[in-house]
């Protein structure tokens, strides 16, 4: 076993939302009566151990308490409560591009940077080669970044932070931007660093990448830990967790557990490697499993992409195969799989999920409003799909 | 197994302070930020430096004007000119310094709010930019100084000494404010209009030999920046002139000035790492 790197101990955190807030001196000294708080108790006795070299994940729900936890692990935050140790240097950022100084070029923000990591400015200084090297940026290093593009901005962060010698870094959600010879590079060197000795914290929704990376993961549910251990198995508490809520906001009575769960859904590439991100026109394969929990009639399934705007884009359903009795039985599975068009326009999807029983409308048993999401990258395109288009100019009149 | 890296020892982690993140990188971060601040001030615009040079000298071009020209306060102090133009320079490094660190927490909010940063360091780089700037001031002010026939005098190499308490009372000044800005977010603007009280109740446009003897005197005299500024005149442009002690007959006054400084001091210390810890949370 390896020695802990990360020792989090009955860590309270509770914050204090005045329900009138009072910013200015002038309504400090005006108002006499005593303020009125609620109280959010964003961690309760929260306790787990990171061990040296380990890539733990950290998933929850919006609003679980990972931000906050996380923000405590870097000492944005202070604890109410609890203890946190931790072995070795610290990697002070949680997000990625922190402390850039638009007005400044990349060499200088760099330099910063490095400065930022706990670095001496000679050491920041002569990282510059390999941080523009993994960047790809090297013919824009006196560049103002405020002239950069989004994409090339990730890059250079996600390099900023790489290159850093630290030993600990805290991670929370990064991987959604940059063109796909970039996301492999990223996932490269998630893989190396899952090896190497560095510890690593990743905050993420992505059950895949949780997957994929995390030798351990934990899991966060309104301010209390969940499970830890397995990522597999977190992330299927995780999706658990996420589907179990939903019925109980729908207008169907399920009464605890839907007769059918979903058990995963998924996208892939053409070979067969799960996606989070979709290149815009690219093919895309989606594959669901489905279980039923109590035998239902007539089942049928459907998924609805929307896009961010909550605009429900495309969508389908289907049914059983039609050469077998048009029932489930308890404990049988349903696995979907097939090809999509993937005509969406760039940006952020959810995929929500429905199952109805006796082919109507009426009979929900299972309504999730988001089950998945996804982005599409690369190109422009006016609107919110993108259509094969023949169309020519012909100029006519004198 | 004695072997483990020295980082394999576990350390608890105290959270956000003023100062977190230990010394070298507090300092590295101080000097990278205000010379930053600076160079932009300095390339940032067509005339960059120039700027920050016009604003002094033209409120200079104002001030002597009006106090020679029509209230002839001028021509009984010598050398008035060019103490006018180093007043208004020592009162801009006070100015500046505070008055821009007051919004700076609120300003930097992305990097408090998202990286463990020695919280201190940012209203620091307020006050040591415009200390950058003070001193590239300076030589105009010297310059000016030699152009108007102060003769050069063993006393300037004690300016430090007026520097050094100046300086830190700015540092108090930039920490309490910047904090409770966080807090209360309209400490900006009443700061606004105590810097400009203050501006008044700082013999910068009048000597203080022609306030008439009284509460005011004794009000002014209270300000810590009055024997400040008082002995920068003596020791810097006309060695005649009275110094602070001579000037206040009694020497409770500046016992007063005393202790608001001290107190300063102490409260913008005590405040900042009160709430060092909960900015973040409170952004």
């Amino acid at each position: 076993m390896s020695p802990v790197a990360i020792e989090v101990s009955g860590v309270e955190k509770t914050f204090r939302i005045p329900t009138h807030r009072v910013d200015s001196l002038k309504e400090r000294l005006t108002t006499f009566n005593q303020q009125d708080f609620r109280e959010l108790r964003a961690l309760r006795d929260v306790s787990f151990e990171v061990e040296r070299g380990e890539f733990f994940g950290i998933v929850g729900r919006n609003g679980s308490g990972k931000s906050t936890l996380l923000k405590i692990l870097a000492s944005i935050y202070a604890a109410d409560g609890g203890r946190v140790r931790m072995a070795g240097r610290l990697a002070p950022f949680i997000e990625l591009g922190v402390g850039f100084n638009p007005e400044l070029t990349a060499r200088e923000n760099v330099e910063l940077n490095g400065v930022m990591m706990g670095l001496a400015r000679r050491d920041a200084r002569s990282r510059l080669g390999a941080v523009l090297e993994f960047a790809e940026l090297e013919e824009f290093v006196d560049l103002k970044i405020k002239n950069y593009s989004s994409g090339m901005l990730v890059r250079l962060a996600f390099s900023v932070m790489i290159q850093s010698d630290a030993e600990i870094l805290l991670i929370d959600e990064v991987l959604a931007v940059g063109d796909a010879s970039f996301q492999q590079k990223c996932a490269d060197v998630f893989y190396e660093i899952r090896e190497s000795d560095r510890t690593v914290v990743f905050v993420t929704h992505d059950m895949t990448a949780v997957e994929q990376y995390c030798h351990r993961a934990m899991l966060l549910h309104d301010g209390e830990l969940k499970a830890v251990g397995d990522p597999g198995e977190v992330a299927r508490s995780y999706l658990r967790l996420n589907f179990e809520q939903a019925p109980a906001s729908s207008d169907a009575d399920m009464g605890g557990m839907a007769d059918i769960t979903l058990a995963d859904v998924w996208l892939e590439d053409g070979d067969g490697g799960r996606i989070t991100n979709v290149e815009k026109d690219a093919h895309v394969r989606f594959g669901a499993t489905l279980e039923a929990q109590r035998a239902v009639e007539g089942p049928s399934f459907g998924f609805i992409f929307a896009n961010e705007d909550g605009v429900e884009v495309t969508g389908f359903g289907l049914g059983l195969p039609k050469d077998m009795p048009d029932r489930l039985e308890a404990g049988q599975r349903v696995h979907l799989s097939g090809e999509i068009e993937n005509r969406l326009a760039p940006g952020r999807y959810v995929v929500k999920c429905w199952v109805h029983r006796e082919h109507n409308y009426a009979n929900l048993v299972l309504r999730s409003p988001h089950v998945l999401d996804f982005v599409v990258f690369g190109g422009e395109a006016a609107g919110v799909v993108s259509l094969d288009h023949v169309v020519t100019a012909t100029v006519e009149g004198p | 197994m004695n072997a483990e890296p020295a980082s394999a020892e576990l350390r608890e982690v105290g959270g956000p302070s003023a100062l977190g993140g230990g010394r070298s990188r507090f300092f590295e971060l101080l000097w990278l930020m205000s010379v930053t601040e600076f160079k932009k001030t300095f390339f940032g615009t067509a005339l960059g430096y120039l700027w920050s040079l016009v604003r002094p000298l033209m409120l200079f071009a104002v001030l002597l004007a009006v106090f020679t020209q029509i209230f002839k306060v001028g021509s009984q102090v010598p050398h008035y000119p060019v103490l006018l133009l180093f007043n208004i320079v020592l009162f801009g490094l006070f100015q500046e310094g505070t008055g821009g660190s007051v919004s700076s927490v609120l300003a930097q909010e992305g990097i408090v709010r998202k990286t463990q940063f020695p919280r201190l360091v940012i209203p620091l780089a307020v006050v040591l930019t415009s200390f950058f700037t003070f001193s590239l001031n300076m030589v105009v002010v010297f310059a000016f100084m030699l152009g108007f026939g102060v003769t050069p005098m063993w006393t300037w190499l004690l300016f430090p000494l007026i520097l050094l308490p100046l300086l830190a009372f700015v540092c108090a000044l930039a920490m309490l404010l910047s904090a409770l800005n966080v807090r209360f977010r309209d400490v900006a603007i009443i700061w606004t209009v105590i810097a400009l009280a203050l501006n008044y109740a700082t013999p910068i446009i009048y000597p203080m030999k022609i306030v008439p003897e009284g509460f005011l005197k004794q009000v002014l005299l209270a300000n810590p920046l009055t024997p400040i500024f008082q002995q920068a005149r003596v020791w810097m442009i006309d060695p005649g002139a009275y110094s602070p002690f001579t000037i206040a007959n009694s020497p409770w006054p500046l016992i007063v000035a005393v202790l608001i400084y001290v107190a300063v001091c102490v409260l913008g210390v005590w405040v900042f790492n009160r709430e060092a810890p909960r900015i973040a949370e409170q952004l």
